[in-house]
């Protein structure tokens, strides 16, 4: 069958193709279509899949699933495997019992990512996981299904490093049709301690273990994935590429008319030196083309040493031309490099540099966040505002500004915290009012995520901010999810519904208040009274999301 | 099939269907037997932000992403969008632009806005009322990128026939909104 189809759409029907049973994860641009599409197609097809608390969680879920017997697939962007890190790295050393694929998507050029700009290749490094990294819808595709196999074959997870020109691009892409299983996968778990824990002296004997699987994966997925198209004449020039950047590449080299022998690596990790080794052999000059760090040109430098030392080696580093650390690549920038490599002409396009003014994104209309912004500029124009992850980052562009930090998932409830200590010393005695407030905003499904670890520490640490819960119902900013705070599953069923100022008093808060953000009069008041109070204070401001409030009023028309 | 790859880049303010757009374009570009890639983006951009999204066709198609200067035809459904994507625009690429503003705090007058797409485009800029007439006569804003699709194919700015388009947007679009966006597609003249 062939049909236009996209990145994260390919992963979803490879993984159905492979007879996926479990799928965990949590929301992130660019990888949430994927959970998206399961919490609609789930159950028609055998599947169980949900929307986890966050990714360590979600890994975990999927852990106990793969030693369950039930193979799953996780999804992630890549700030996500920061989080999910810890049960990583153990599970790499226990391995899998059924085959888990755990897909991070990284961003390059940092369309929809406020933290950092992420090279996720760095965890096949510190964890030993084996990272396959497919350029486009069709090798998502292809790539997905390798992923199980391997992770079948080797009882090991598999990492599907995407980036978002990967995810979110679309072209036409060959597939067979899966068939629906009659029913869900049910799981035995069957008594193996010596295998699913990593207490000593167990773990250093799984880390032999892990070593000797990975050559035999690396023998196994080689000749499957690392690919070498040979030039038609003799070029001593060679180039070697890694994902998407295949793609531009290809581009360049037609537009320019050169016929180079290319090395694609789609296994980044365990790397195929004996590949590199025979493919740099005899050339001259190799241009390794990756984004962001340049981890394959370490590595290449590292191999040309005993294979071939006067081999000239063209990326990230030296010249002025050579291909930049920040932000995605394109044929243009790969162009420009190649010319001065092969002395061949690339004409670079003269761009006029036109100055417009920035086009921040705003709030929707009617979003209860305005009401909350609003009513802290008129009340507390001087505290210290936090802010977090998810729409209400807003928050921190003109006209609202009232942001002055933001880091990653839930890091707003544990820097406040420290910078209501640092400023206000008499707090810790537990006398005399704060020199300087600190107000902290948090959404719904944020707080869930990773704030709570930070309200407990502000408590039992007798600190004094201010957290303002952003409840709207709803994870809003990656296209309405569900979370704890919903009542709802990702597939649609109905739950317990966990309540933001439930957890905030059994976590010790004394000064708790749940109020529709609207009411302006009531907020202005909580904040004037909760800014004067020496200890932790939370206000719930509860409205939901302008957005979906419109869709559910749609949908019941 | 065409020999050469066209390179389109759509530009306009989140929210303003450039997605399903898109979705419009590569399935014209299918049926007409091309190779297709296109790049989009999701997330907090959609929020009233900038958006941009890719793609080509043509007989055989590598890299998803239109460089700049690389071109053919800028699709701006907002006129300062469109202003911005000058800074993507190389010598022989045109603008057909939708004669709407979206405008915010410090923006440019549209004045200003219109006179430097003019000076910097001169013949290679089409300006089309496109959402005035979609909300005067279907009272809906959001099929204006259809519209203008519309008259690219009339107006030979895309190499793509408008039955391939009309064939498009009746395998895209969803049924509830179907008439409105072939009604959309057929006013363009």
């Amino acid at each position: 069958m062939k049909k236009i189809l996209l990145g994260n759409e390919a992963i979803v029907e490879a993984a159905l193709a492979c007879g996926v049973d479990f799928v965990s994860g949590y929301p992130g641009c660019p990888a949430a279509e994927i959970g998206d599409i399961f919490g609609k197609i789930a159950k028609e097809n055998g599947v169980y899949a949900e929307w986890s608390t966050n990714e360590k969680v979600g890994l975990e879920a999927a852990i106990g699933a793969s030693f369950s017997g039930l193979k799953s697939l996780v999804n992630m962007k890549s700030f996500g495997i920061n989080v999910a890190s810890d049960s990583l790295m153990p599970l790499v050393y226990t391995g899998t019992k059924a085959p888990m694929v755990i897909v991070v998507a990284d961003d390059p050029s940092c369309w929809s990512s406020a933290q950092s700009e992420q090279n996720s290749r760095a965890y096949a490094y510190l964890a030993r996981i084996p990272m396959l990294e497919p350029a486009d819808p069709q090798e998502c595709y292809d790539f997905t299904k390798l992923a199980f196999e391997i992770s079948e074959k080797f009882n090991i997870p598999v990492i599907l490093r995407t980036v978002t020109r990967a995810n979110h691009q679309k072209m036409i892409v060959e597939y067979q049709p899966h068939s629906a299983k009659a029913s869900r996968g049910v799981g035995v778990f069957v008594k193996n301690p010596q295998q699913f824990g990593t207490m000593p002296p167990r773990v250093l004997e799984q880390k032999q273990e892990l070593i000797e699987k990975l050559e035999k994966v690396k023998k196994f997925a080689d000749n499957k994935l690392n690919i070498i198209t040979k030039s038609k004449k003799p070029n001593s020039v060679g180039i070697i590429t890694s994902g998407v950047t295949h793609l531009h590449t290809l581009e360049t080299l037609e537009i320019m008319g050169l016929d180079l022998s290319i090395l694609k690596m789609g296994m980044f990790y365990p790397l195929a030196d004996a590949k590199i080794k025979s493919f740099i052999k005899n050339l001259k000059k190799v241009l390794i083309v990756e984004e962001l760090d340049g981890y394959l040109e370490k590595e290449v430098t590292a191999i040309a040493k005993d294979t071939n030392p006067k081999l000239e080696i063209f990326g990230k580093r030296g010249a002025p031309w050579a291909l930049p650390e920040i932000r995605e690549l394109d044929a243009e920038k790969i162009g420009v490099a190649l010319a001065k490599i092969t002395g061949k002409k690339f004409t670079a396009n003269k761009i006029k540099p036109v100055a417009v003014p920035r086009r921040y994104p705003k709030l929707c209309p009617g979003c209860p966040h305005a009401f909350t912004f609003a009513a802290l500029k008129r009340v507390a124009p001087d505290a210290i505002y936090g802010g977090d992850i998810g729409c209400y980052m807003l928050a921190g562009y003109p006209p609202n500004d009232v942001q002055d930090f933001v880091f990653d998932m839930g890091a707003s409830m544990g820097i406040s915290h420290g910078i209501s200590k640092a400023t206000n010393p008499a707090s810790a005695q537990g006398f005399g009012r704060a020199r300087q407030k600190v107000i902290s905003l948090i959404g719904d499904a944020t707080f869930f995520h990773s704030g709570i670890s930070g309200l407990i520490n502000a408590v039992y640490n007798k600190s004094n901010p201010l957290y303002i819960i952003l409840d709207n119902r709803i994870t809003a900013m990656t296209g309405h999810q569900t979370n704890p705070g919903v009542g709802k599953t990702l597939m649609n069923e109905d739950t317990v519904l966990l309540k933001p100022e439930d957890i905030a008093v059994a976590c010790g808060v004394k000064n708790v208040k749940v109020l529709d953000p609207i009411n302006v009069k009531e907020l202005e008041e909580t904040i004037k009274d909760f800014m004067n109070k020496d200890e932790v204070s939370v206000i719930v401001c509860r409205r939901i999301c302008a957005l979906l409030e419109k869709r559910i009023k749609k949908a019941q028309e | 099939m065409l020999k050469d790859n066209f390179n389109l880049i759509i530009v306009g303010v989140g929210g303003q269907g450039l997605i399903t757009l898109l979705s419009i374009i590569n399935e014209a570009a299918i049926i007409e037997r091309n190779d297709v890639r296109s790049s989009e983006l999701h997330g907090l951009s959609q929020r009233g932000g900038s958006v941009e999204t890719h793609t080509k066709f043509g007989y055989k198609v590598y890299s998803p992403l239109v460089y700049n200067g690389q071109a053919d035809l800028i699709l701006g459904l907002d006129v300062l969008e469109a202003m911005r994507a000058l800074n993507r625009a190389g010598e022989q690429t045109k603008f057909l632009v939708n004669d709407y503003y979206s405008p915010f705090q410090n923006s440019l007058p549209k004045e200003e806005i219109i006179k430097a797409l003019q000076e910097n485009l001169g013949e290679r800029l089409f300006v089309v009322p496109a959402s005035e007439i979609c909300v005067k006569e279907l009272q809906s804003e959001v099929v204006s990128g259809v519209y203008l699709l519309g008259y690219a194919t009339k107006h030979n700015l895309i190499p793509l026939k408008f039955e391939s388009v009309m064939a498009a947007v009746e395998k895209v679009i969803p049924q509830k909104y179907l008439e409105l966006n072939k009604k959309a597609l057929n006013l363009a003249k």
